[in-house]
């Protein structure tokens, strides 16, 4: 057996999350890679969620259409999810709220109410149900119960307990000899890249997929040291972020699309003021509201042109959450370095799904920006030779600093006269050729999959994992690009050289990546484009690439 | 006057000044240069005040003082001036915005910043109309104000943004007159010794595109010649709601209207860190191991 996919499915307000997770865990500490994919509408309580979670030897970032067991806590999960169960599918079903020809019928509604045991102990239950199905040792169920919960303890084990004791042994589930690795969703990931680059405040109001940043920070604010705000709106947190940046704090906001349009006008006063500020831009399923808790790449081009007047940003865009973790550590050590803004692009598939996660902590560096050392005549925009203006913060002795949005001389006092506009507008330009040098020694695009084959997929951000599957199982190239602004052209000229076929994949309608490659000069012979607000699964992806180029 | 006595050449630039020749902000300019001298003098030094402008005539002034400053967008001087205090809670932050930034565009952070008590001080050059762009209402026009857009005179009541800030929690609540230097300068250094949300509006005549400087002239008194309680807050709501913005009946009171004490908001959010040095976690390690 080289993998395993399991899917809970049921209203929401009834856990899947915490019990896909709990699963998840399990296999963690079992030696097994683990994804976990999750589904939910927009809704508190009600509707239906499910939760996917694949295990495998191999490392695995994407989920399949065919599950291997289905836990059903209503007869919808059975109804929606009929095309992923095959005939070797082992069915779970609360056999008093759904009905199936066959399968393992466990009353768990009626036996949690018998046992007066707390509603959310149906996660614990299943667990034990789990672990019995693939002949894991309780010992390591009881075990993680007593790490996760601090609350219930007893509560949950007796639950798992229960459930242990009524499933059968269907699948002996071999424990691999590797170590457990953390398992990090997207946006966690990015979270601790930022606090290891030295982010000291995160400025966010709530918005789905961008919300659980806000909460891992506030979870996590003595251990990391880093304070959150939660101010009356996208306007303000941006601003708050510029003002603590300015400041001299390293600073980031976390939003998506709708919150992101916002804090626009905030986006061109960090290029014109030259203020080091990150966003996160977490997609969901737009235009507007669009489909809110699910997922899309539709802001790509959005965020290469957000922002009123031309001005120098970075924007990166990470595929899995070792990527997110060196990636926005790395792109929030380059916008102090550059004194501009930088975006990192997310989305609900890499924010919210779950992974196994390699971490090296050394990955992420933070090194000291260009600082003013004079005792006096500090100049904020001085002019110098790669453009970057030494940094000093106010309260600095004997020192003024002049932040401003209006264009400015050196001082950062307003000007209006021909020459000099056209001076710093220049100054600011130089900056870019300075950090394309250093891009240029950094990797802003990966390589995957058969790195000589001439059929070439080229994709950006949570993609990633689905793709990098499918090019090594089709022994095809699969081309991630990691930074879209600056746009490494340089890289890309010497991979797409030799391609026959450069297959463009994007979840979005339009092939976003696509434009901007053809507006490079390079050929794109064909677009693979998913928008029904869901991931590709492997085995849809693979297919639509043989319907390509068979 | 005694307050000419002060040379505050030492917070010149050596900007050109466009204000209109006249413009009640060269008083408003002159006495914040002397307040920073005169606090600078005694507690804080000129490199620990940071001015914050929003955009409009009143903004220029940042270009005319020589501290620090962040000459920011159009109604959000605001949170702008609360990033900074985050950051640097030993930095004397004060705000200008005029009644279109602070009234109009960035309304919502003037009211959280007061239910939040953020220490900071607003000055608030409440010249009742979009000056810059040539004479517009704003949202403390007098109804019937003739302007550009409204020639035939706005329709809309304008708010009282004294009132809103009591009613919106501000722990520090005055008004002032740019034609009176003095009272205003007595005011400004109050605010700025205030800890928590200190609020200044200046009513100032736009020599230009809206005058009413004989009218502020015949109305306005001061509380103190009346002995008003400021720590009586129902008195100074009532002495709030005495003159209405919208069609100017009732006498004009300037001074503190109110005054209290209760926690910072970066008290209660820094539990006394200072960002702006604070060290790097070095607990990476124990949340990863949290995530197994």
């Amino acid at each position: 057996m080289e993998e395993i996919s399991i899917l809970i499915g049921g209203q929401a307000g009834e856990g899947i999350k915490q019990g896909g997770n709990l699963i998840a865990r399990l296999f963690n500490r079992y030696g097994w890679n683990v994804f976990v994919y999750e589904d939910y509408p927009s809704l508190i309580k009600g509707g239906h969620n499910f939760s996917i979670i694949r295990a495998a030897k191999k490392p695995v970032k994407s989920h399949k259409d065919e599950v291997d067991i289905l836990f059903a806590f209503n007869q919808d999960t059975l109804k929606i999810h009929q095309k992923r169960i095959s005939k070797e599918t082992v069915i779970v079903y609360d056999s008093q709220e759904a009905q199936y020809k066959r399968g393992i019928k466990i009353a768990m509604n009626k036996i949690i109410q018998e046992q007066k045991l707390p509603i959310f102990t149906k996660n614990t239950l299943v667990l034990g149900i789990t672990a019995k199905i693939l002949n894991i040792n309780f010992r390591l169920v009881k075990q993680l119960i007593k790490e996760v919960f601090k609350d219930y303890q007893q509560e949950n084990i007796w639950a798992a307990e229960i459930g242990y004791g009524l499933a059968p042994t269907i699948i002996n589930l071999p424990r691999l000899r590797k170590s457990p690795k953390p398992l990090l969703t997207g946006n966690e990931a990015i979270a601790l890249g930022a606090a290891k680059a030295g982010l000291k405040l995160y400025v966010a109001y709530p918005m789905t997929p961008a919300t659980s940043i806000l909460h891992f920070f506030a979870r996590y604010e003595d251990k990391l040291g880093v304070k959150i705000v939660q101010p009356e709106s996208e306007i303000a947190a941006v601003l708050i972020a510029e003002g603590a940046a300015y400041a001299g704090v390293r600073s980031m906001v976390g939003t998506s699309g709708g919150g992101f349009a916002l804090m626009n006008e905030a986006l061109s006063l960090a290029g014109q003021a030259e203020i080091p500020i990150l966003f996160v831009l977490s997609q969901r399923a737009a235009p507007s509201t669009g489909v809110p808790t699910y997922t899309m790449q539709g802001d790509l081009l959005f965020a290469l042109n957000a922002g009123h007047g031309e001005f120098q940003r970075i924007v990166a865009a990470p595929g899995d959450t070792h990527q997110a973790f060196y990636l926005t550590g790395e792109v929030l050590d380059l916008v102090w370095k550059y004194q501009m803004p930088g975006i990192i692009l997310s989305d609900k598939h890499l924010s919210e799904s779950t992974f196994s996660t390699e971490i090296d902590l050394r990955e992420v560096k933070m090194e000291k920006p260009k600082l003013w050392k004079e005792k006096s005549g500090y100049k904020r925009y001085l002019l110098t030779e790669d453009g970057v203006s030494p940094l000093a913060f106010p309260g600095t002795k004997n020192n003024i600093v002049k932040a401003t949005s209006y264009e400015h001389d050196e001082y950062g006092i307003t000007i209006e006269e021909a020459k000099k506009v056209e001076k710093m507008i220049e100054k600011r330009a130089k900056k870019k050729k300075t950090l394309v040098k250093e891009l240029k020694k950094k990797e802003t695009v990966k390589i995957y999959g058969n790195k000589r084959s001439k059929i070439v997929l080229v994709g950006w951000g949570s993609t990633q994992g689905v793709l990098k599957e499918v090019a090594e199982e089709l022994k095809i190239k699969f081309v991630q690009i990691l930074y879209l602004e600056p746009f490494p052209k340089w890289e890309l000229e010497k991979i797409f050289n030799d391609a026959v076929e450069v297959i463009d994949v994007e979840n979005n309608s339009t092939g976003q990546l696509a434009s901007i490659l053809r507006s490079n000069g390079f050929n794109i012979t064909r677009k693979i484009l998913k928008y029904d607000a869901r991931p590709f699964t492997t085995d849809e992806l693979i297919k639509k690439i043989w319907q390509e180029i068979k | 006057m005694a307050r000419n006595k002060i040379d505050s050449s030492v917070l010149d630039t050596y900007a050109q000044n466009t204000w209109c020749p006249g413009c009640f902000n060269f008083v408003i300019e002159a006495v914040v240069k002397e307040v920073i001298l005169e606090i600078s003098k005694k507690e804080s030094k000129i490199e620990d005040f940071v001015l914050v402008s929003g955009i409009g005539c009143h903004a220029k002034i940042v270009d005319y003082i020589n501290t620090n400053s962040f000459y920011s967008i159009h109604g959000r001087v605001i949170p702008v001036a609360t990033g900074i205090k985050l950051a640097n809670p030993d930095l004397k932050v004060i705000g200008f915005e005029g009644d279109g930034d602070a009234y109009n565009e960035g309304v919502a952070h003037l009211v959280s910043a007061a239910r939040k008590n953020t220490d900071i001080t607003v000055v608030i050059h409440d010249n009742r109309v979009f000056a810059l762009t040539t004479g517009q209402y704003t949202a403390t026009s007098p109804v019937g104000f003739k302007g550009k857009s409204t020639p035939q005179g706005s329709f809309e009541k304008p708010f009282n943004p004294i009132e809103l800030m009591m009613t919106s929690g501000a722990t520090f609540v005055a008004r002032s007159y740019a034609g009176n230097p003095t009272h205003f300068k007595q005011v400004l250094k109050k605010a700025i010794g205030h800890k928590g949300f200190s609020f200044v509006e200046v009513l100032q005549p736009c020599i230009s595109f809206f005058n009413p400087a004989k009218f502020y002239n015949e109305k306005i008194y001061k509380l103190e010649d009346i002995n008003h309680n400021s720590s009586n807050y129902k008195e100074a709501l009532t002495r709030a709601r005495e003159w209405d913005y919208a069609n100017g009946k009732g006498d004009i009171p300037i001074g503190i209207f109110y005054q209290t004490y209760r926690s910072t908001y970066e008290e209660i959010i820094l539990k006394g860190k200072k960002l702006a040095n604070s060290k790097l976690s070095k607990k990476f390690k124990e949340i990863l191991k949290e995530k197994i």
